[in-house]
């Protein structure tokens, strides 16, 4: 999908992306000519069609994990069909503040590592010494993991 | 006032969300993926309970016992049963990196199924809005089929066979993701019902350009009546490249390999 802003004949350049809840996703573009913004705001249907086709409105910032699209949206996934995801990490690993690890540990077993793995990725890229409940949340909206 | 409206892809300035630019991404993973894989091989009826995925992993065993490399990706999301048929546990999978390893039976077919994935007796479900769930759902089922592809390590493989649910909707799908149309393995029982199906399946290979291998007869000698295969043979112009009893021995899958011989 592409904006026009008719008034300046420009095509609106994306802007962010928000997940402001309801299965709601929030796209906002802006005029590069007079600087006006929209939002177009999907129904959880159209939210939920554009996931399945494992595309992020905005682009992605990080590399996609294998089996992506299956391990966010089974819902009736094995606790035990990954074997490494409880891997220990080496190298520069962000810490995780209680509150984060709480919130992870509430993520089903399925997706568990896979969702571990983004956060950690997203924290590194970025140099976030700790993930917290809050970084979880930009990192979401940033990423477009609608499913996460 | 005439508003200058014009069409999507007239406008032509550089997007952040470079949506097609992800599409041909994902399309480039899968070929990518799939370099290393001689021939993908599609097993299809357009007809439930003929036997797709018994024929397909007769055939993956003897081809790999004949010392092939060969593969089984599950594609019957719905109904997974590759890995029982190839005496496969179902097991905890291994990723690294940016793949998934696929599991190898003791013959050494490598194979990846949803039935790894999904509790055992639960379906497949998805999380979702529930309503209009048959606009989505479609399309969720094409991504595992394109992440099944793509983010497997598949590795160097003479064959591998794709077992594919009834219908040929998974078949389409599988034809747009691969970077070339697949070879077509039919499968049929001797009964015109079959006949009828199969041939349905067989036009749309056709119309997708994929090469016909031949046609497996299944259930054969039992309570179905009937010569689908041979109709279907000289309908199409392929050959029927076995005819499996009920209770076959291994023999009758190493005959289908060594009758293929180079072409298999």
């Amino acid at each position: 999908m592409k904006f026009l802003c008719v008034e300046c004949d420009r095509q609106m350049q994306f802007e962010e992306r928000q997940l402001p809840g309801d299965g709601t996703l929030a796209a906002a573009f802006r005029c590069p000519t007079c600087g006006r913004v929209v939002a177009l705001l999907t129904n959880p249907m159209e939210t939920q069609l554009v996931a399945s086709l494992g595309v992020k409105i905005g682009g992605s910032t990080i590399t996609p994990q294998p089996l992506e699209t299956v391990r966010g949206m089974v819902t009736t996934g094995r606790a035990d069909a990954f074997a490494d995801d409880g891997k220990r990490e080496t190298g520069n690993v962000p810490a995780w503040s209680p509150e984060a690890q709480e919130r992870l540990a509430r993520v089903p077993n399925f997706v568990r590592g896979m969702v571990k793995r983004i956060y950690l990725d997203y924290a590194r890229d970025r140099g976030i010494a700790e993930i917290t409940p809050a970084v979880m949340d930009t990192a979401r909206t940033e990423l477009g993991l609608e499913g996460m | 006032m005439t508003l200058n409206i014009r069409t999507y892809h007239e406008l032509t300035e550089a997007d952040r969300s470079d949506l097609p630019g992800q599409i041909g991404s994902q399309r480039r993973r899968v070929a990518d993926r799939l370099a290393t894989v001689r021939r993908v091989v599609a097993v299809l009826s357009g007809k439930g309970g003929v036997g797709k995925s018994f024929v397909t992993a007769g055939l993956a065993r003897a081809l790999a016992r004949s010392g092939r490399a060969a593969g089984v990706l599950d594609a019957d999301f719905n109904g997974p049963t590759a890995p029982q048929l190839l005496h496969l546990p179902v097991a905890s999978c291994t990723s690294h990196g940016d793949v998934i390893e696929p599991l190898v039976s003791a013959e050494g077919v490598r194979c990846f199924s949803m039935a790894f994935l999904v509790e055992d007796g639960r379906p497949l479900a998805f999380r979702g809005p529930e309503t209009e769930s048959f606009v989505w759902r479609g399309a969720l089922e094409a991504a595992a089929l394109r992440e099944f592809l793509a983010d497997v390590a598949w590795g160097a493989l003479d064959e591998l066979l794709v077992d594919l649910p009834p219908g040929v909707q998974r078949f389409q799908e599988l034809t747009e993701l691969l970077p070339a149309p697949p070879t077509v393995l039919a499968v049929t029982i001797p009964t015109l019902e079959s006949r009828d199906a199969v041939r349905r399946a067989l036009r749309a290979a056709i119309d997708q350009k994929a090469t016909l291998l031949g046609v497996v007869e299944n259930m054969v000698g039992g309570p179905f009546a009937g010569s689908a295969a041979d109709e279907l043979a000289a309908e199409f112009g392929i050959p029927v490249l076995a005819r499996v009893p009920f209770h076959p021995g291994e023999d009758v899958w190493e005959n289908v390999v060594s009758k293929l011989g180079s072409s298999l």
